[in-house]
């Protein structure tokens, strides 16, 4: 194949809905997990004999454990209401990128093998066979979904696409079709404990470092500990905090807050990481592995309270399905919701006065604030209505003096996914990923355009690496992403407690 | 008794039994599985009770729809209370006495079934003209539209064109309640507008209506966001 470089779209004043171009995105599709891969997750490691009839009982007994899987394979009308929501179909015109199409894929088959309608009549109903070439569009276009659950919003009755999504991955790793960049990760957090592969002894070093560079910078003694028995605060966070570019500064920035605060805290070596692809593979046995973690290093160092750093679908994961999954929390210090989001602690620490701002620091920063979509359609912040939106701006305004919000309908639960979320930031996928950014680089270019903006905050590690990689195809300054703590770092003032 | 009568009084109680036995099951279905995680979509209310009314205003207004697709909305809306109209209009032929919010609903019944038919020729229409929607469609979905139209045109047909005698109908329709068969009049129109209704009802739990009961189970409405405050396990 033909490896032409990736063209981004251009971009349009008045975004209009595509008109259909069938098989575009028909090319697009992630290398698969190699059968070591596989089998450290306790997956076949290849297309296994007798594929189709294991798939179709994986399907039966998903649907047997899953309430929402059931209705929403049963309840779609085909009203058409989420066909022009998904940044994906926005983006490439692939019909099959639109929601209801994307379901279909799955729909299809349930219909063939467990309804009425699809055993006697397929083709009126629009039910099919599980073939190889329906598998094969399976493994293109279930992985051309961040689950993002824009769609969700809209739908009449509320089906949620990335519950289908995380279904047929579920399905498909069950006979052996595993993809690589989410299977490898995983694999790596179960053995080395975070998605970079990152051992403690690096972390360790990692982190010292960080405390010389920040000491030089700012004269203070703002400490980054480890495993550090007795601290009040563990936090998890994203591996890519540790030392990727801009997410670093973020961390900078949770320390400082740390530090102002005089509140004791610890990062895990065993618990070195938030995000758990677990969810983006649908699997709630790897969710609940990796999220076991969390709780170990929390009895082991003996905290109070958890806090979670900035990402997505970590803090999906951590809000909605923690207390499941490894709770209860009763060993926890109950004053504290558990968990937290560092946003949460430090609007709190705000609203106290606990720790004050510089803003003029912030001067050169023209402000804009990126909803990451887990956060924004999949979780809540500080108890209070909306408060996931409320808050980051919150923290930003009182960091920074520049601020202007995108256009209503691209922001909030409206919000566009930054186009590499679910699993999709591996660079096999870059034409999709380019592509399905165009609605959000739409969206900024109004504000550049208007407010002169030149900075992008968000609070989601995989929205990071995302908008760092495709920005400059949209000509934008790659810098221009950073996190809502790399704000507070950059204004936060720190002599006081000292 | 004639065999017609005896042919419709039979078609009823099975197509009745199908739609009932059948709705049961699926319902069933959906009580049973359980839900694993909490997955409401935002905005999602924080208490259990602002959930319910959260589904209510889903069930009522088609609120998301409404933010989702104006004309959607607009020509799915208006069919649906059209059609709830109609079928409170209709209840006079299952009462003696006659409920009062019945009889208040008789003049609107009419309109009703104008708004109805116009309601689904919007829907069916953005199954032709709208590419996104042409291309998601398929024959169950227009076959559905097609039943749909047929009932409400022989239904207003009925009343416009070649009038049945609705004292006879009802007579029907109360004996088929009791067990105590009365003749249906033989009109063409009838017979077509009750067998179709028949075959929706027999249709209903193995199509796409399920989308009836299933808005009251989807997770992502009826959940509320509380998952850090109160340990959700499933079911
Ligand atoms: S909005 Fe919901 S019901 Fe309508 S087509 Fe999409 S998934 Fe189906
Ligand atoms: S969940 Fe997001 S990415 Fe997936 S189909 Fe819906 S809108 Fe598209
Ligand atoms: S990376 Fe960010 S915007 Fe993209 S799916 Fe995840 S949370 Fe959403």
């Amino acid at each position: 194949m033909a490896t032409a470089a990736v063209q981004a779209p251009p971009l349009r004043e008045y975004p209009v809905i595509p008109i259909l171009a069938r098989d575009a995105m028909a090319g697009s599709r992630p290398y698969p997990a190699s059968e070591k891969m596989n089998e450290a997750l306790g997956f076949p490691g290849k297309l296994v004999d007798g594929w189709r009839e294991k798939a179709v009982l994986k399907i039966g007994e998903l649907v047997a454990k899953n309430r929402g899987l059931r209705v929403f394979l049963d309840a779609c009308v085909h009203c058409g209401a989420c066909t022009d929501k998904c940044h994906y179909f926005l983006g490439t015109g692939d019909p099959k990128n639109m929601p209801v199409a994307r379901q279909d894929l799955f729909r299809k088959v349930y219909r063939r093998y467990f309804t009425l309608g699809g055993k006697l009549f397929p083709k009126l109903v629009g039910a099919e066979d599980l073939t190889e070439s329906v598998l094969e569009d399976w493994y293109r276009y279930f992985n051309q979904c961040s689950e993002c659950r824009r769609c969700s919003v809209y739908c009449p009755y509320g089906i949620d696409t990335a519950e289908i999504t995380m279904a047929a991955k579920e399905v498909m790793d069950s006979i052996g079709v595993g993809q690589k960049y989410t299977n490898e990760i995983i694999g790596k957090v179960h053995k080395i404990g975070n998605n970079l592969g990152l051992p403690g002894p690096a972390l360790k070093n990692t982190l010292e470092t960080l405390e010389e560079e920040v000491k030089e910078e700012t004269g203070q003694d703002v400490r980054f500990p480890l495993d550090e028995k007795g601290a009040e605060v563990l936090v998890v966070t994203p591996s890519a905090d540790f030392f990727a570019e801009p997410h670093v500064y973020s961390l900078v920035g949770y320390a400082k807050v740390f530090h102002a605060a005089g509140i004791r805290w610890t990062l895990s070596s065993h618990a070195s990481e938030a995000a758990n692809f677990g969810v983006f593979i649908g699997s709630q046995a790897q969710m609940k592995a990796i999220a076991g973690r969390v709780r170990e290093a929390a009895l082991e160092l003996g905290v109070r309270r958890l806090v979670v750093g900035e990402c997505g679908h970590a803090w999906r994961v951590a809000y909605s399905f923690w207390n499941t999954l490894i709770g209860p929390f009763d060993f926890l210090d109950s004053r504290y919701p558990v968990p937290q989001h560092i946003c949460e602690l430090t609007y709190d620490l705000i609203e106290r006065g606990a720790i004050t701002f510089d803003r003029e620091k912030n001067d050169a920063h023209v402000v804009t604030f990126h909803d990451s979509c887990n956060v924004a359609r999949a979780s809540g912040m500080g108890g209070l209505p909306r408060g996931q939106f409320i808050i980051p701006r919150a923290v930003i305004r009182a960091a920074a003096n520049h601020f202007h919000d995108m256009a209503p309908e691209t922001i909030h639960e409206h919000t566009f996914c930054c186009g590499g979320g679910g699993g999709l930031l591996t660079d096999e996928l870059l034409e999709l990923r380019v592509k399905g950014a165009l609605p959000r680089m739409e969206a900024l270019q109004k504000v550049v355009d208007e407010h002169g903006v030149n900075f992008m905050a968000t609070i989601c590690a995989i929205c990071k690496a995302q908008f760092a990689k495709v920005l400059p195809y949209y000509k934008f300054d790659m810098g221009m992403i950073g996190g809502v703590h790399q704000l507070v770092s950059n204004a936060i003032r720190l002599g006081r407690n000292d | 008794m004639p065999v017609l009568t005896i042919v419709y009084a039979c078609l009823f109680y099975a197509a009745a039994a199908v739609l009932v036995a059948g709705f049961a099951w699926k319902v069933a279905e959906y009580w049973r599985a359980p839900a694993p995680l909490k997955i409401p979509t935002t905005p999602a209310p924080a208490t259990p009770a602002g959930a319910a009314v959260r589904v209510a205003r889903e069930v009522v207004l088609f609120e998301s729809l409404f933010r989702a697709n104006k004309w959607i909305w607009l020509f799915g809306w208006l069919f649906h209370v059209a059609l709830a109209l109609v079928l409170l209009r209709h209840l006079r032929y299952f009462q003696d006495p006659v409920w009062g919010v019945v009889a208040l609903a008789q003049p609107f019944g009419i309109y009703a079934g104008f708004a109805m038919l116009a309601g689904l020729a919007g829907l069916w229409a953005r199954r032709f003209l709208v590419e996104r929607i042409r291309y998601i469609s398929t024959a169950s979905d227009h076959l559905m539209l097609a039943l749909l139209v047929a009932i409400a045109a022989s239904g207003l047909a009925m009343k416009y064109v070649a009038h049945t005698d609705v004292v006879a109908v009802k007579a029907f329709m109360l004996g088929l309640l009791v067990f105590d068969w009365q003749p249906l009049p033989a009109d063409p129109v009838l017979l077509v507008h009750l067998a179709l209704v028949a075959l929706l009802m027999a249709v209903f739990p193995a199509s796409k209506l399920l989308h009836a009961p299933g808005v009251f189970f989807s997770p992502t409405r009826n959940q509320a966001d509380d998952s850090r405050e109160r340990r959700h396990v499933a079911a």
